[in-house]
């Protein structure tokens, strides 16, 4: 049962082998019991889940279920969730219970899933190891002495050890498919705008999106139909009509063009990892893919620019924890200027401060023009270079990170060297164009590796139908962390 | 030496919308503290701003009414500062590209109009309040306020005395309310102004360094605050000083300007486009459409008024003061064609001033424009007196009914029969030899005294032309 797609779960449940309740029972068992191993989890709540699993069971037995009723999913902690704690792995959040529902929630519970729990992760989705949380870093399944990726690493760890059978997470430079390719699972980072952040917590408004992460692209495609649409709380939100991103699933990819960028191939590549990501593109060469090259010049601009934009917008989204409304106050303060000081002083992590110091200083009078627009001509030029890249293919295929999983603290020390690990990542969300990450085999010590497949606006349907025929014929994703099966 | 004073000024109108600029809440004024603040003026984590389509065509309506270029593309910038009332951490506002950019206002100053050029308008969101009293040793926040969608209008530094920067907030009060954008009410901070003001000897063309003084909520004090300014910066530069550049607030209690912050005070509000808010993209066709939905203009009507009305610019000008004062004025002409100046008169003069006694709007007359125009139809066509009708309008006043009715049942219809008025002037012939005497020896004033007389027995309905003909006829005889 742990292994099993939503596709097998909905069946089960449809045929009664198993209650709604039963299934939720079972991974919440696997949670309790492995949590303190992985501390994939912030928050659980076994009689708010089984209370929404048994509503599942009757709106089951009155023949009304959809795709996912009935089928647990874990949250990333960054999502409102009426009457659950939502920390957003910060201690300045560690005492919100949320008062609403995010839109991606509301549509989860519309469709009849119940929420098995919320995530850990990096502090405000700001880290690529989900070691910032205030709740404590999250251990990576398949070497418990490696980071999962960040900054959904809760997420990513809870489908990888298989304590829950898919999760949300959210994407801001890498968010979810890096941890997802760290965790050799699959994960996908829609365009931006088709899913509506309305209830997400802001990092970077302008790049944060809501995505699915779960153990197959087939899966990948139920989630993101389910939660995906146009809501009109989000400005940024498209209307477009609603999507069944799985149809096109089946569809044979023969003469698909990718597209493969020196860019991303060069430098700074690890070796185990480019020879997995290779093999991977030779395996589509045999489903009848064509392979061309494609130049992406400008991505390599990608880190500065997001490092500029990123905390420019964060320092201002963050702007109201201070303490007055909601959340963490400090105990003791003379005044209000003491109280703003104290408060984010003792709320805040360090890489949240950081990032609020650089993105004050970039907005600043004097800095702006040479930081902060300077970022945003970059940003249109990157875009420019995906138009121009897929005029010549359907897809672009790459590592989804430089490396498999490095050590819980050896990046800590050093900022520069962790951004680093989103490298491939950051060009994405800067063009807002989607990206996915599927597993495509393992490194050194046995750590999972990532292929990162992207394409134009709204080609999400495509993606995953070339990451699912890649899946027909490997069973990297099937691959259960040792002793966890 | 002689000073020129020069004065621009800031206006923050609040838009008269249902919602709040960027969330569902309502605007309503007077609510329970934080009853109106949904969790989007909460600042709640994870809510997010939807621009409210009303408050962009008010200030489209705007833009149109004066003159002014409505960008087909602005864009909300956030504007950072830290304050308890400011939920988010910034203010939702417009910087680089303003919806509305340039167009004018025309200013009445007495006999003569004057130009005020516009910089621009607008879209922002009100912050809420801070409650420093009773809360002993803290402060309370209201967020009701927070949200409210403003329309901040920004003039050129054109007006040169704080009578002529009156003059230009009162037309502008009257022109957002006319245009139904703003509901004007300054007790409720509905419309308010900060004004900047420097001085500079006559004839030099360089601005002098200027003094903004914050938050003005009515227009006495505008006048006040920016006389007293104006003296305050005269004294330091006539002593050999230099004026800092400061930001003021006027006490009104004690009648003067005192500094809130200087120059260098000045926080850096580090404005960038807010990401959350695509650019506000404004249609050709949606401009048309607001334009179609237009009522008369202010000036427009004035000029009309002056032209087909034949009425005087300061006639036309009282007429058109308002919107509400305006449609009383066409209602009764309309109802009473051809007597423009005799309507004119009556709505400035007699309703006007009743109206001002019982402290009432025009809206709220309880003589409705149909009432006096049926009174004055009698006056003019000489059924009744200037004098009995102004008893008449004292009863429909007090209690309405119709005009015809109470003159007839008062009898208060005007005598024009020759037979009855020779009458009366003989009988007030006879009674007073004295006077008639007086008269025939060449005193004018007896003659005055002998209309009063008649007028009198004739309880005041005689024709006063055909008395004043008769009675001079028979004593010349």
């Amino acid at each position: 049962m742990i292994n099993s797609s939503l596709t097998e779960l909905s069946s089960a449940l449809a045929r009664k082998e198993i209650s709604s309740a039963e299934l939720t029972q079972l991974f919440l068992d696997r949670a309790r019991r492995l949590n303190p191993a992985f501390n994939a989890f912030i928050t659980l709540d076994p009689q708010a889940s089984l209370a929404q699993a048994r509503a599942a069971d009757q709106r089951i037995a009155q023949g009304k279920a959809q795709p996912l009723t009935g089928i647990p999913v874990a949250l990333k902690d960054i999502l409102c969730t009426k009457g659950w704690l939502t920390t957003c792995g910060s201690r300045i959040l560690s005492n919100f219970v949320a008062p609403y529902d995010a839109h991606v929630v509301e549509k989860l519970e519309g469709a009849g899933a119940v929420n098995l729990g919320k995530t850990n992760m990096d502090e405000f989705a700001m880290g690529s190891s989900s070691e910032t949380s205030h709740y404590g870093p999250v251990a990576n399944p398949w070497d418990r002495g490696a980071v999962p990726g960040g900054s959904s690493g809760g997420s990513a760890v809870a489908v990888a050890a298989r304590l829950a059978p898919a999760a949300l997470g959210t994407d801001t430079g890498g968010s979810i498919r890096q941890p997802a390719a760290m965790c050799g699972i699959s994960g996908l980072k829609p365009t931006y705008g088709v899913v509506s952040r309305y209830g997400l917590i802001a990092f970077a408004s302008s790049l944060d999106q809501c995505g699915p992460m779960a153990k197959s692209a087939a899966d990948l495609a139920l989630l993101l139909s389910t939660v995906a649409g146009f809501d009109p709380r989000d400005s940024t939100s498209l209307e477009r009509p609603a999507e069944d991103y799985s149809h096109a699933l089946a569809e044979p990819i023969a003469g698909l063009r990718i597209g493969l960028p020196k860019e991303f191939f060069g430098e700074g590549l690890s070796a185990d990892v480019g020879v997995a990501v290779q093999a991977a593109i030779t395996e589509y060469q045999r489903l009848g893919c064509r392979v061309v090259d494609v130049d992406l010049p400008r991505t390599r601009f990608s880190v500065p620019a997001y490092y500029v934009l990123a905390p420019a917008e964060a320092s201002s989204n963050l702007a109201r924890f201070d303490g007055v409304r909601y959340g963490y106050r400090a105990p003791q303060y003379a005044d209000l200027r003491d109280m703003y000081m104290k408060t984010r002083a003792q709320g805040f992590g360090a890489e949240v401060k950081r990032r609020i110091l650089v993105g004050t200083y970039v907005l600043s009078h004097g800095y702006y023009e040479a930081y902060y627009l300077q970022a945003q001509k970059i940003r249109r030029l990157i875009a420019q270079d995906f138009a121009e890249a897929f005029q010549r293919c359907d897809v672009i295929m790459g590592p989804t990170s430089p490396t498999t999983a490095f050590k819980l603290g050896t990046r800590t020390a050093d900022p520069v060297q962790m951004y680093l690990s989103d490298i491939y990542t950051i060009p994405a969300p800067l063009a807002g164009i989607p990206g996915l990450s599927i597993p495509c085999g393992f490194g050194d010590g046995k750590r999972p590796v990532g292929l990162q497949i992207m394409g134009n606006y709204f080609q999400e349907a495509r993606m995953l139908n070339a990451a699912h025929q890649y899946q027909r014929v490997t069973d990297w994703h099937l691959r259960i962390p040792p002793g966890l099966d | 030496m002689r000073w020129e004073v020069v004065i621009g000024l800031e206006t923050h109108a609040q838009l008269s919308t249902a919602a709040k600029m960027f969330s569902g809440a309502s605007t309503a004024f007077g609510a329970a503290p934080n009853t109106q603040a949904c969790a989007v003026d909460l600042a709640l984590p994870g809510v997010l701003p939807a621009a409210n389509r009303g408050a962009v065509e008010r200030a489209i309506r705007f833009g149109l009414a004066v003159g002014g270029t409505i960008n087909g593309r602005s864009v909300f910038a956030r504007k950072n500062y830290f304050y308890p009332d400011l939920p988010k951490g910034y203010q939702i506002s417009q910087y680089e590209l303003p919806i509305v950019r340039g167009g004018s206002i025309s200013v009445r100053l007495g006999a003569t109009q004057k130009s005020v050029r516009l910089t621009r308008a607008h879209l922002e969101e009100d912050a809420g309040k801070s409650l420093h009293e009773d809360f002993r040793g803290m402060s309370g926040i209201d967020l009701n306020r927070a949200g409210t969608p403003l329309l901040e209008i920004v003039s050129e530094p054109d007006m040169r005395s704080a009578e002529e920067a009156v003059a230009y907030a009162k037309t502008l009060h009257a022109l957002v309310r006319w245009i139904g954008i703003c509901d004007g009410n300054m007790q409720e901070g509905s419309f308010r102004c900060d004004a900047n003001v420097s001085i500079r000897p006559e004839g030099s063309e360089q601005l002098g360094t200027r003094c903004e003084i914050k938050n003005l909520n009515s227009f006495r004090f505008l006048e006040r605050a920016v006389e007293y300014e104006v003296q305050r910066q005269i004294e330091i530069l006539s002593a050999g000083g230099t004026v800092v550049q400061q930001t003021r607030l006027y006490d009104p209690d004690r009648d003067e300007t005192r500094s809130l912050r200087s120059k260098e005070d000045a926080q850096d509000y580090r404005y960038f486009p807010d990401p959350d808010l695509p650019p506000l993209e404004v249609t050709q066709a949606w401009v048309e459409q607001v334009r179609k939905g237009l009522p008369e203009l202010p000036e427009a009507k004035r000029e009309r008024f002056q032209r087909e009305l034949g009425l005087s610019l300061y006639d036309a000008s009282v007429l058109t003061a308002s919107r509400e004062m305006a449609t009383y004025f066409e209602d009764t002409v309309c109802a009473l064609p051809g007597q423009a100046k005799l309507c004119a008169n009556w709505v400035m003069g007699e309703l006007s001033g009743r109206l001002n006694k019982e402290g009432l709007d025009i809206a709220q007359s309880p003589l409705p424009a149909s009432a006096l125009a049926a009174l004055l139809r009698r006056f003019a066509d000489g059924t009744i007196s200037g004098k009995v009708a102004k008893d008449v309008f004292e009863v429909l006043w007090k209690g309405g009914g119709d005009v015809d009715q109470i003159i007839e049942a008062r009898g208060l219809k005007q005598i024009s029969d020759v037979d009855q008025i020779e009458k009366i002037v003989e009988a007030i012939i006879s009674a007073n030899p004295a006077q008639v005497a007086e008269f025939r020896a060449g005193k004018q004033k007896a003659f005055n005294f002998l209309v009063g007389q008649a007028m009198k027995a004739s309880r005041g309905k005689a024709n006063p032309e055909q008395l004043n003909e008769i009675l001079r006829r028979r004593l010349s005889g």
